[in-house]
């Protein structure tokens, strides 16, 4: 198809037409699969997943394999699909063998070729071996994935076709049903209908602070001037978060439709995305996307043949956390220092390049095109009656399902911690869970029953944020993580307003004092003291909000500051300054190992004898406790 | 502020010139030519930020200030073989921070450092996105997952011993 020529909606329903069947049987692995299998030339599609996670663990690797061992065994009726993320990024890399929909989790090139051997040859069978066992029934059937725990509870909205369609085929985006809303707005609605669905819809900013994507778009399209922007907030800060990145990956064109329908509302022609650098796969799947966009005539001028002019930049940030807040991103999209500017005036009243715009999240964006075509009615009908809608978590931490999870609001945190995440490692105890990254806060283990949505974490003094959800086991000190998130914000401040860069390092200053042991009792009035400056004064979110892990932190743990202050102990073990070693004289055999070991020259001991640690000298590398074979040395 | 000695071949600063003449027109194109001008250079020395400034016609305080701001930006040059430590919150609950100081051991020199022979330089992030196998690094754009402090000198021999080669 040439530059110039536009498609129109009927070619956009033969593209459908044509690749309706490979979707559905992916879609419908579980239904009806053999039924449709007939209707397409490939006997068996290989969806491998091409998102970060897997890619890092090697996943090209697996897919040149299977192309090589496909050719060597004379295969052509197999169809090597490279996706974004399945979610299941610990097991990675994935893949999954439709019509079955077998689950083969953390593929070599090797295993790849047994698949091929075994498996993808005419007459061939699963490798129950290799399968992700959490799909192998313990009587030897296989349990579709879809049932397992860990997809069992999990409502795709955002990531509907993530894992699911070739991320860099528009075609199959297409088929998946991208660019349907798009047609359908551009032939059936108005502007004012497409905000007024978007209001009633209730769907709110997946950015972190809730507000109603709606509302934001009809001030914009309220704004006067010829000419708005668009803006796609793509810059995911927030250290453990990935959930906008996989959607980039796995899913580029519904971004790209979503903001063309914003453009229509509003009136605004120009789009911007800005994306972190960090993030090079997404980049490059943005820029590949966008291309196609404009070869189909769904981007650019005249779209479908239908009127309406529409084009979208990629802008890349360069690392600067501060950026993700709306004024300091567009800001940063001019070309200055990413700072914030004070609001008043709003970006939908002055923003970028000082016309109206609007700026939404990647998820955010990922919402629109369900909520045209199947109607706010529905949309709303999930979730909770302030949090309609779905909300992507990206789960790490001391989690066994490390990964991408979607689901209803209102779910409880025991949900997503026991049954999808699949609990934590090693048997060991749930302490808290911390939302929200360098803005939020963490929940402790009696709030694991709080159903989460926007307002039920504001209460327990946590926050949503975009998604990051790490989760913290007994071996967590809560005082060094509330100081790794202040050595963050600390570092990240702009600089700009005082309230900001003063406060970060004055409340780093206060709990670095507090591990390493010279806390005083009054150190925690004056945390609060400043923390409530710090809310009350800083210009921007980041300052406002940077003092949220600290306090969050005190209101559940404050036994753990206590006992730093006032006991000179750390009972997770994590704070240096307030361990000692010591040697249990009973159990010690005098082998010398730790004494040989030891890089200070801090034990010593004859030979038989039980040795003595001098605590003066000892530096606490750990290095005599992990090599006593006897169990001698211990921590306190 | 040092000043730089006039780095980079006449082909560097062919290409710096086409990327401002390109570019110049486009509103907000400063960040977009620093990161261009980083990629021919590998850094941004002050001759380079007097170029593009002077190519703008903006100042060069202008110029500084923004690669300054952003920490991608770089006034030092960086090794051969830049490491690039995650220190997001899933490698740090996962002990990021002492893989961190294994390989600050284990060739000398701190964080935001490059060793005297130009091999190596490491840098912390901030999350590259594949939580999955934390902790991580990267080392260019090889990601090394699931690390352990034992595991690093391992990693960092094979780059020597490339180089020995």
């Amino acid at each position: 198809m040439s530059k110039h020529e536009h498609i129109t909606t009927a070619q956009l329903d033969e593209i459908r037409a044509r690749k309706h069947d490979l979707i559905a049987i992916r879609r419908a692995v579980h239904e009806q699969a053999e039924k449709i299998a007939e209707h397409t030339k490939y006997r068996k599609q290989v969806l491998v997943c091409g998102g970060t996670g897997c890619t890092s663990s090697h996943s090209m690797k697996v897919i040149e394999q299977l192309e090589t061992s496909l050719k060597e065994n004379h295969i052509d009726d197999v169809i090597i699909v490279k996706t974004g993320c399945f979610g299941l990024c610990a097991l990675g890399p994935i893949m999954i063998v439709y019509p079955e929909g077998a689950f083969y989790a953390q593929m070599t090139p090797e295993h790849a070729k047994t698949v091929v051997e075994q498996h993808l040859v005419k007459g061939g069978h699963i490798v129950k071996e290799l399968l992700y066992q959490g799909t192998v029934h313990e009587d030897g059937s296989i349990i579709p994935f879809g049932e397992t725990p860990f997809y069992k509870k999990q409502m795709r909205i955002a990531l509907r076709n993530c894992g699911l369609i070739a991320a860099e085929d528009i075609e199959e985006a297409i088929a998946a049903g991208d660019y349907a809303a798009l047609e359908k707005v551009l032939t059936s609605m108005t502007p004012d209908d497409v905000i007024n669905e978007m209001l009633a819809s209730g769907l709110r900013g997946r950015g972190g602070a809730g507000f109603p994507t709606g509302r934001k778009w009809a001030f914009a399209k309220a704004s006067q001037g010829d000419i708005k922007y668009v803006c796609c907030n793509a810059d995911e800060g927030d250290p453990g978060a990935f959930m906008d990145r996989s959607v980039l990956e796995g899913d580029p064109h519904c971004v790209l439709e979503a903001m063309t329908i914003a453009g229509y509302a509003i009136g605004a022609h120009q789009g911007y995305i800005y994306v972190r650098a960090e993030y090079p796969v997404a980049v490059q799947r943005l820029r590949i996307a966008i291309d196609q966009a404009h070869e189909y005539g769904l981007l650019g001028k005249d779209i479908l043949g239908l009127g309406f002019d529409f084009d979208i930049e990629i802008r890349l940030g360069a690392g600067a956390f501060v950026c993700g807040e709306e004024t300091a991103l567009m800001t940063s999209i001019e070309g200055h220092r990413g700072e914030p500017r004070p609001r008043p005036p709003f970006p939908a009243v002055k923003g970028l390049f000082g016309k109206p715009t609007i700026l939404n999240n990647v998820e955010t964006w990922a919402n629109v095109n369900p909520i045209i075509l199947k109607g706010a009615k529905w949309f709303s009908s999930i979730g909770t009656e302030t949090s309609p809608g779905t909300k992507v978590f990206a789960l790490g931490g001391k989690i066994t399902n490390v990964g991408l999870v979607e689901v209803p609001m209102g779910t409880t945190l025991r949900e997503i911690v026991e049954e999808i995440g699949g609990g934590i490692p090693g048997g060991k105890k749930f302490k808290a869970a911390q939302t929200g990254g360098p803005s939020g806060g963490c929940i402790p283990a009696e709030c694991i029953d709080t159903p989460i949505d926007y307002d039920s974490l504001l209460a327990i003094g946590s926050m949503m944020g975009s998604g990051g959800m790490i989760i913290l086991d007994e071996d967590t000190c809560m005082v060094d993580i509330a100081k790794f998130y202040l050595e963050f914000t600390a570092d990240e401040s702009c600089g700009k307003c005082t309230p900001c860069r003063i406060g970060t390092k004055r409340l780093l200053q206060l709990l670095t004092k507090i591990t390493e042991g010279k806390g005083e009792p009054e150190d925690l009035d004056k945390i609060e003291e400043l923390a409530a400056h710090m809310k009350q004064s800083s210009l921007c979110a980041l300052g406002q909000s940077a003092p949220n892990p600290v306090l969050s932190t005190l209101r559940y743990f404050r036994k753990e500051y206590e006992e730093h202050i006032l006991e000179k102990r750390c009972a997770a073990g994590v704070c240096k300054a307030l361990m000692t070693y010591y040697v249990i004289p009973e159990k010690c055999k005098g082998c010398t190992l730790c004494a040989r070991n030891c890089p200070v020259k801090a034990i010593s001991g004859s030979v038989k004898q039980p040795h003595v640690i001098d605590t003066a000298k000892c530096v606490k590398c750990g290095l005599c406790m992990a090599n006593c074979k006897f169990g001698a040395i211990v921590r306190k | 502020m040092e000043n730089c000695e006039a780095c980079g071949t006449p082909e560097q600063a062919e290409k710096l010139k086409a990327v401002i003449e390109e570019s110049k027109s486009t509103p907000g194109c400063l960040m977009h030519i620093l990161q261009e001008a980083q990629g021919i250079y590998g850094f941004l020395p002050m001759s380079v930020q007097k170029t593009i400034a002077e190519g703008l016609g903006i100042s060069l305080s202008e110029v500084y200030g923004v690669v300054t701001f952003y920490s991608q930006f770089s006034l030092k040059p960086k090794g051969k073989h830049r490491i690039s430590v995650c220190l997001g919150t899933a490698c740090y609950v996962k002990g990021s921070d002492k893989i961190l100081s294994e390989i600050e051991k284990e060739l000398g020199i701190s964080c935001g450092e490059c060793t005297e022979d130009g091999l190596f330089s490491i840098d912390s992030c901030r999350c590259v996105g594949a939580c999955g196998l934390a902790p991580v690094m990267m080392i260019g754009d090889e990601v090394y997952g699931k690390l352990t402090p034992e595991s690093v000198k391992g990693i960092l021999d094979k780059y020597r011993k490339e180089e020995n080669a």
